[in-house]
């Protein structure tokens, strides 16, 4: 992620005034775009959110307070969707992170077709969320699905099974087509990292008689840790507002086992006809994922580093 | 030593295998049962390879028959609109992105901070916190099940991702070329098109990419705004038909196989500068 840019001043021989005033011009046509498309409506969904409004033409709304926050803070099925959608990100997010480090790690000890390894990642990362989430459902399909396949010629099951029907089973499924998706960005994130090291410090360390592990962990690792942090805030951020895979995967089903914060939010908004705890929801949304990423610049960022 | 060495690359070249494995392995099977016919695809144990392998599923798609269901007829038509929706989408962040990011990484000005503050602060709103409004003024204008509402709501989140990108390329353009350019009598215009444009026409390029890529992969704000024939989008095709029992499920494959290829391709020629968007960007879904 960029830092902040402080423009540089160093031009003795600049109007600063008129050099303002181009700034503006340059900077109008996104300005008016983004108050359009992102500032008013975020605006307009706050004050949504303290309303009851019950979606439809002719509907009138009334002021409701805190209501809508209040009305969902009290319901269990909240909370359930709020636990699944933290499963669904610690649970991803984690898989992918330490997958991710060890691929990277694997691609940066340079075995036979490392550079190989290396360009396939970007396929499953440029794969289309969508068709990405349409080709496991088929995988996991219980009348040709290549799952059942492997399995039957394995010769570890006799009948083809329906995977996603099954409610424990559903969430990690659908968390191992998000790691297939997502867990080569991190590895390429990471691997960019790692090969920009300087090769060095681990020299130094193993003429020191460091191993292979201590090299990795006490070395490079703590290096990593900027880099980590990129991934991390990345991937949090996304898969806490997943949607597009548990909506093409499980449809929230079965019993609603993967029914996420996002797509509750979606139902309320578009199906129940409650736009004010839709946009309430949203809101909620958008504080626990700031929340988690100032806990891990908390936790994970030393300004000394930088 | 030498063979200790060789030794240890060969296991971690073993440990490749199974990566490449789990890399491979789904989108090969997409591909084979997008060459097999749907008789074939249901067969059980399965046929990994067709044994009676065709093109008709691809050739259903770019030569619409009347006798073709209406799985190929549809990807038909909303590849080619995801096709146009993205490349507007692309064009226009690029073009009043571009400025923007040039301003505010080189023109101090009171606001500056404040307005950058504020487009990476854009950049952590979900689209479902947007999406109502939006949807209250497409009503209004008429804009429902048009492409242009997908342009225009596509904005929101592909413009600050442009700014971001495009503002850590230009602090990458040396300040002494802007300064040269200066004493020789440039305005500040001037500098911009002539002499940092130019020079930054990689960086434009790439962060077109990711900007393509993004819209070419959203879905929700094409769930929520098309429906139509006319206007839906490749992702919304799919997700429409995937739910669908007696449906062309091999059709289907086809289609994803073709919604994946454009960015598949684009990420490939554009290898060098992934890494670095996604590190700068660092949000996809």
């Amino acid at each position: 992620m960029a830092q902040l840019s402080k423009p540089m001043v160093k031009r003795p021989f600049s109007l600063r005034q008129q050099d303002a005033r181009v700034a503006w011009l340059l900077l109008v046509p996104s300005l008016i775009v983004l108050l359009g498309v992102t500032f008013w409506p975020i605006l307009y969904t706050f004050i949504l959110s303290f309303q009851n409004a019950p979606s439809g033409i002719n509907q009138v709304r009334t002021f409701v307070g805190l209501g809508n926050y209040l009305e969902m803070l009290k319901d269990t099925g909240f909370w359930e969707t709020i636990g699944r959608t933290m499963y669904f990100t610690v649970a991803s997010v984690s898989v992918e992170l330490i997958l991710g480090l060890a691929v990277a790690q694997l691609i940066h000890s340079r075995p036979w077709g490392w550079k190989f390894l290396r360009f396939s990642l970007i396929i499953p990362w440029a794969v289309p969320t969508i068709v990405n989430g349409s080709m496991w459902r088929w995988i996991y399909s219980a009348d040709f699905g290549a799952l059942n396949g492997v399995l039957m010629q394995l010769g570890l099951i006799k009948h083809y099974i329906p995977w996603l029907t099954f409610p424990n089973l559903a969430m990690p499924l659908v968390i191992v087509a998000d790691v297939w998706h997502m867990m080569p960005f991190v590895a390429l994130i990471l691997q960019a990292a790692l090969a920009g090291l300087p090769a060095e410090l681990d020299e130094a360390a193993s003429v020191d008689g460091a191993n292979a592990w201590q090299r990795f962990w006490k070395i490079r690792f703590p290096l990593l840790r900027p880099a980590i942090l990129v991934a991390l805030i990345a991937r949090t951020v996304d898969a806490f507002r997943v949607f597009d895979i548990v909506y093409i995967l499980t449809n929230g089903g079965p019993a609603s086992k993967t029914m996420t914060i996002t797509y509750l939010t979606y139902l309320n908004s578009f199906s129940y006809g409650k736009q004010g705890i839709g946009a309430a929801l949203s809101f909620l949304i958008s504080f626990f994922t700031i929340a988690m990423a100032i806990i891990y610049i908390r936790v994970l960022y030393r300004p000394e580093e930088n | 030593m030498h063979v200790r060495k060789y030794l240890s690359k060969f296991f971690l070249s073993l440990i490749t295998l199974p990566v490449l494995v789990f890399i491979f392995f789904p989108v090969l099977w997409l591909l084979m049962a997008s060459f097999s016919t749907q008789v074939e695809l249901f067969s059980i144990p399965p046929h990994w390879i067709p044994l009676h392998p065709t093109i008709q599923n691809y050739l259903d798609i770019f030569v619409p028959s009347l006798a073709a269901s209406t799985v190929p007829r549809t990807f038909a038509v909303s590849i080619w609109n995801s096709f146009r929706i993205a490349s507007m989408v692309t064009i226009i962040c690029v073009m009043i992105g571009s400025l923007a990011a040039y301003a505010l990484v080189r023109i101090p000005f009171k606001m500056n901070r404040a307005i950058q503050l504020g487009i990476m602060g854009t950049r952590m709103i979900p689209e479902v916190s947007l999406v109502l409004p939006l949807f209250m003024i497409a009503s209004t204008l008429k804009w429902i099940n048009k492409p242009v509402v997908l342009v225009v709501t596509y904005l929101s989140f592909a413009l600050p991702y442009t700014i971001w990108l495009l503002m850590t390329y230009f602090q990458t353009v040396p300040i002494e070329l802007e300064e040269a350019a200066r004493l020789d009598g440039c305005n500040r215009l001037g500098i911009l098109f002539r002499v940092v444009m130019p020079i930054s026409i990689p960086g434009l390029i790439s962060t077109g990419m990711f900007v393509f890529l993004l819209a070419w992969d959203e879905f929700f704000y094409a769930l929520i705004f098309t429906s139509t024939l006319a206007s839906k989008t490749a992702p919304v095709a799919i997700s429409e038909f995937v739910g669908r029992y007696s449906v062309n499920i091999t059709g289907m494959m086809a289609g994803g196989i073709l919604a994946a290829l454009p960015p598949v391709i684009l990420a490939f020629l554009f290898q060098r500068y992934i890494v670095r968007g996604m590190t700068a960007g660092a949000v996809k879904g």
